[in-house]
């Protein structure tokens, strides 16, 4: 891996997300908005306030950079600028942690605006340290970017990669203790939340919120989910082709 | 040859391109331009043969800093600028003589350095995919269709650069439907459904057919079949 390209590489993705102002806003305002409404509709139920704000936290970040990564490596595969950048001294590994970098980097921002907005301004109250919350939303994002690589080549235009959406990140919402605590789901389901890995952010995050269990287990199994994903999608980044 | 999904797209091809020449690779679209220079320049697997760039095996490492390739849809970011184009692409290569503002400069493009990609016409947008191509001063430029879209003025000045760099000693392949800009190649081939119709100097196909011009001499060969 050579310093100097992935420096290039990430630089790059981050000029462009500058230029993108709508994106920028999607990610810091939409999160503050939503969490606002949810803290309006149980303005009289903070326990239940505080369970939901878990999932809720956990899916902003994945979301968002699955919206952002696949519709930029989307781009990238339909423009010419990745055949351009594969037949150039770039490396998969570079091109793959540059997203990774630049994509890390937008969701601590993330994570420190909405967490502290949450705490300061909608009184969500944490039990442990706030850095715990941006880490989980940090690891997080990275799963949804992996995600994000890995579908967008399953799909042709822009449109076909937003249609992976629903298909897979809100069933795992639905079933990341949103709606009912996961253990009191019925046991199948609660078995196949144990497959996703919103589940453990979600988890993750509940726990900070509101108890002193340790968040190890869950932050190394979403660091998991980023490898495998990412050792996936880098196998469609495909040099030649047939 | 090159197969896909069984259907045949590239036959019975054996070309040489001298170092330092400009060779023209002309024929109707779905001829199979794209898909032989995809191929040399190692994006596509070849089902039979070989390809050899500048001594190197096709898709060889060492070609990634010796090959400069635009596509024919001209792969730029839209959403950067121009110069912020070009400074990516440097950053990828090591350290090249030639600055962001020379590669706009020689494709005139000074002017819209700080201009957003998404906003530049049609023309600019191919000769920003020229100067990308131009980064890391390749010894071997491949270009996919450069000049469709640009205005006569606009076409003489990209192949004012194009000569330019041949003098240098820069091999340039290069291709296009327009089959009258083969004047400016030193060697052309002539390309049909996946075969090669004919191969030579632009004089000698000219003079071999007895015709005036390269669409002449194109239709001539079509009908002797």
């Amino acid at each position: 891996m050579n310093a100097r390209r992935l420096f290039g590489i990430t630089k790059r993705i981050l000029r462009q997300l500058r230029h993108d102002h709508r994106t920028l806003a999607l990610v810091v305002v939409a999160p503050c908005l939503l969490m606002t409404i949810l803290k309006w509709i149980y303005s009289d139920n903070g326990p239940v306030f505080q369970r939901v704000s878990g999932s809720l936290l956990g899916i902003f970040p994945m979301l968002i950079m699955f919206l952002i990564t696949s519709v930029a490596t989307l781009r990238e595969r339909t423009s010419g600028t990745l055949e351009r950048l594969l037949i150039s001294p770039l490396t998969k590994l570079e091109f793959i942690f540059g997203y990774a970098i630049s994509f890390g980097l937008l969701a601590l921002s993330q994570g420190v605006i909405v967490s502290t907005y949450a705490t300061q301004v909608l009184n969500l109250s944490i039990a442990r340290s706030q850095l715990l919350l941006i880490w989980i939303a940090v690891i997080d994002a990275l799963v949804g970017m992996a995600i994000g690589l890995l579908v967008s080549s399953f799909a042709k235009t822009e449109f076909q990669a937003l249609q992976f959406m629903p298909a897979i990140l809100l069933p795992q919402l639905l079933i990341s203790g949103l709606l009912v605590p996961r253990e009191q789901m019925p046991p199948l389901l609660y078995e196949v939340s144990n497959f996703l890995p919103l589940s453990y952010a979600a988890d993750a995050t509940r726990k900070v919120l509101s108890s002193s269990d340790s968040i190890m287990r869950d932050s190394l199994i979403l660091i998991a989910f980023i490898l495998g994903l990412l050792a996936v999608g880098s196998l469609t980044l495909k040099r030649i082709s047939k | 040859m090159v197969t896909r999904q069984k259907k045949i797209i590239l036959d019975s091809i054996s070309i040489d391109i001298p170092v330092g020449t400009i060779c023209g690779l002309l024929g109707p679209s779905g001829s199979g331009k794209t898909t032989l220079i995809r191929s040399i320049v190692g994006l596509q697997k070849i089902t039979s043969g070989e390809i050899e760039v500048l001594g190197f095996a096709q898709g060889a490492k060492a070609l990634r800093n010796l090959i400069g390739y635009a596509t024919q849809a001209s792969s730029i970011y839209e959403d950067l600028t121009c110069l912020e184009n070009i400074n990516f692409y440097l950053s990828l290569h090591p350290r090249s003589q030639q600055s962001a503002g020379e590669l706009l400069e020689k494709v005139d493009l000074t002017q819209q350095a700080h201009q957003i990609a998404d906003s530049l016409s049609g023309g600019e947008r191919s000769r920003l995919s020229l100067a990308s191509a131009l980064v890391g001063t390749p010894k071997v430029l491949i270009l996919d269709e450069p000049t469709v879209g640009l205005d006569p003025l606009l076409r003489r000045e990209i192949w004012q650069v194009i000569r330019q760099l041949a003098g240098q000693g820069v091999t340039i392949l290069i291709t296009s439907h327009v089959l009258d800009e083969a004047e400016n190649c030193h060697q052309i081939i002539l390309l049909r459904n996946g075969k090669i119709l004919a191969t030579g100097t632009p004089q000698e196909l000219k003079f071999a057919s007895k015709k005036e011009s390269m669409e002449e001499v194109f239709i001539s060969l079509v009908e002797k079949r």
